[in-house]
């Protein structure tokens, strides 16, 4: 079975985002960027799949600016196969991103595609669900577990209770949340090696499909900042505020 | 305009986050409940005396249960040919459904909302809340998730909206619901608690975490969570998470304690009324943030603050 995992370059999580000061967006000139972390567990996902023999084959896909390639040739080298990046000039949003994915579904027929639940930039969680609106496939997402059996797939996901549990025909959608696994890192000769592995690049065009956005950013702001407070000094004086507050008796 | 919501329910009662869905559907226009389920009629019941809802369309069917997206968003599809807009609470389901139905009516989905500024402009955190975006959608119909802290709870009695069946459920085929492990508990759930007491790293171990945070929290009446360290870690299960991509909750106060306020868990909690951090570090980003602070050993203090409570 083929795994197909779409990954995206962002900001690192480390570092702090800066609001641009002419309002059109966030500052990403000389920052560093790295893989969104969900897809990074994506990544690693497919990989445990295919070292316990249930995944022949994993393609990863970036669609975005060329650099995503770095973000490819991370993959690679952590232990995807073969990479396929689809440039585009302006921001392509998930429903766009998500017929792109259609579009490379129907070529490359995966019995499973993981995808990170959300991208830490713009944190729309949308993605996923929607490819799998897209091809009619069953969605498992924010998932925990993932268990490929026969012509199924289990999925346990965190949801807000606790934890639920799908089975889903394959071929599905899964979506990873943060306790499916810990990425690992790729070592230096992995990394040598992902050099020559194949990385095909293609352009929205291509696929006949229209990316153009339909939501506009009229402005983005720093939110309200929090003023730091008080410290107290002891836990009397904690238990006077919180009194104080009618929080305690 | 004419507005869908997705009900999020357990059957015989609405779920609150619902309640500040329905107060931001207001906002748009004329306000129709979904209530999608399989033996929902409490539920159906429920929804239709929620303030300043005109009509409640209740589609009970076996293929419906656990609100399975595969089934019920091509549903939602079929009934937004009579709306203009289609709002989901930005709970777990519906995340999960929200999209399936944005790509179904090939709309662009605005998620999370804190803000309708017009009927198609709105504002969104981006970047776990460390900017907000006013965005303007161009789609003839909108599908939007909203951010249940930034929105008042609408009242649960006072309307009388009319209850109308609706028909046309199917199984599609592709998923079925095995089961769920959904922790039982005495305490306020997070996002709509009071006072919520967390729990980070540095309380070390599970054993730890119970012996603290749970007896101030029962001495406070609060809630309990955790920050993503402690989860990652095992003391406690996923559903205590908040920050970017657990709970987004907003208490009236907000006790961190060992969590050095990563900004990933800053994004979950910072609109907090009130923000009070116990931390042995006082250089801790959670200072920053905190109302009240108190620097110290949390294996002293906290058992010195229940007791004195």
């Amino acid at each position: 079975m083929k795994v197909l995992v779409p990954v995206k370059r962002v900001l690192d999580y480390n570092v702090k985002p800066r609001v641009k000061a002419d309002g059109t967006g966030i500052d990403l000139a000389n920052v560093k960027m790295s893989m969104n972390p969900f897809d990074e567990i994506a990544v690693e996902e497919a990989i445990r799949l295919k070292e316990k023999g249930v995944v022949t084959e994993i393609v990863v896909v970036s669609i975005g600016e060329p650099k995503s390639q770095d973000t490819l040739r991370t993959a690679l080298a952590m232990g995807a196969d073969r990479a396929i990046l689809v440039t585009s000039d302006t921001k392509v949003e998930p429903l766009g991103v998500a017929k792109l994915l259609k579009a490379i579904a129907d070529e490359e027929q995966p019995g499973l595609v993981i995808l990170g639940k959300q991208a830490i930039d713009d944190d729309n969680n949308q993605t996923g669900q929607m490819l799998a609106a897209l091809t009619g496939w069953g969605q498992g997402t924010f998932a925990s577990k993932v268990e490929v059996e026969g012509d199924f797939v289990t999925v346990t996901r965190e949801v807000d209770g606790g934890a639920e549990t799908e089975k889903l025909k394959l071929p599905a959608i899964v979506t990873t949340d943060l306790r499916l696994n810990e990425p690992r890192y790729a070592s230096l000769p992995n990394i040598m090696k992902a050099k020559s592995k194949p990385l095909a690049t293609k352009t929205a065009a291509d696929f006949g499909v229209d990316v153009s956005p339909r939501l506009t950013t009229l402005k983005v702001v720093e939110p309200a900042k929090r003023s730091a407070g008080i410290k107290v000094a002891d836990v009397d004086e904690l238990v006077g505020k919180l009194k104080a507050m009618g929080v305690a008796k | 305009m004419s507005v869908l919501v997705w009900v999020e329910h357990d059957g015989a009662t609405v779920k609150d986050a619902t309640l500040s869905t329905v107060t931001a559907a207001g906002k748009l226009g004329d306000v129709t409940l979904l209530v999608a389920g399989e033996g929902v009629s409490g539920a159906a019941e429920a929804a239709a005396k929620i303030a300043g809802v005109t009509k409640v369309l209740v589609a009970d069917d076996a293929a419906l249960a656990h609100a399975l997206a595969e089934n019920v968003a091509p549903l939602i599809v079929t009934l937004m040919a009579d709306h203009d807009a289609f709002l989901v609470p930005s709970t777990t389901n519906g995340k999960n459904i929200a999209p399936r139905v944005a790509a179904l009516l090939d709309v662009m989905q605005i998620s999370d909302i804190l803000s309708v500024e017009s009927a198609d402009t709105f504002t969104r955190p981006i970047y776990a809340g460390n900017a907000i975006a006013t965005v303007q959608s161009k789609d003839a119909k909108k599908v939007i998730s909203v951010r249940g802290t930034a929105f008042e709870k609408a009242a649960t009695e006072g309307g009388s909206a009319t209850i109308e069946p609706v028909s046309g459920a199917a199984d599609a085929g592709v998923s079925t619901y095995v089961g769920s492990e959904i922790a039982k508990s005495e305490r306020p759930e997070l996002t709509s608690a009071k006072i919520i007491v967390s729990g980070g790293r540095a309380l070390q171990n599970g054993e730890n975490f119970h012996a603290l945070i749970e007896p101030l929290a029962d001495k406070l009446g609060a809630g309990v969570g955790a920050s993503r360290a402690a989860v990652d870690a095992g003391y406690v299960p996923n559903d205590y998470q908040v920050g970017q991509t657990g709970k987004i909750v907003a208490p009236e106060v907000y006790v961190a304690i060992g969590i050095s306020g990563a900004i990933q868990h800053l994004a979950g909690m910072k609109d907090s009324k009130t923000i009070i951090a116990i931390n042995k570090d006082e250089d801790a980003p959670i200072f920053q943030v905190a109302d009240i602070g108190l620097v110290g050993d949390l294996f002293k203090i906290v058992p010195e603050l229940t007791e004195k409570l």
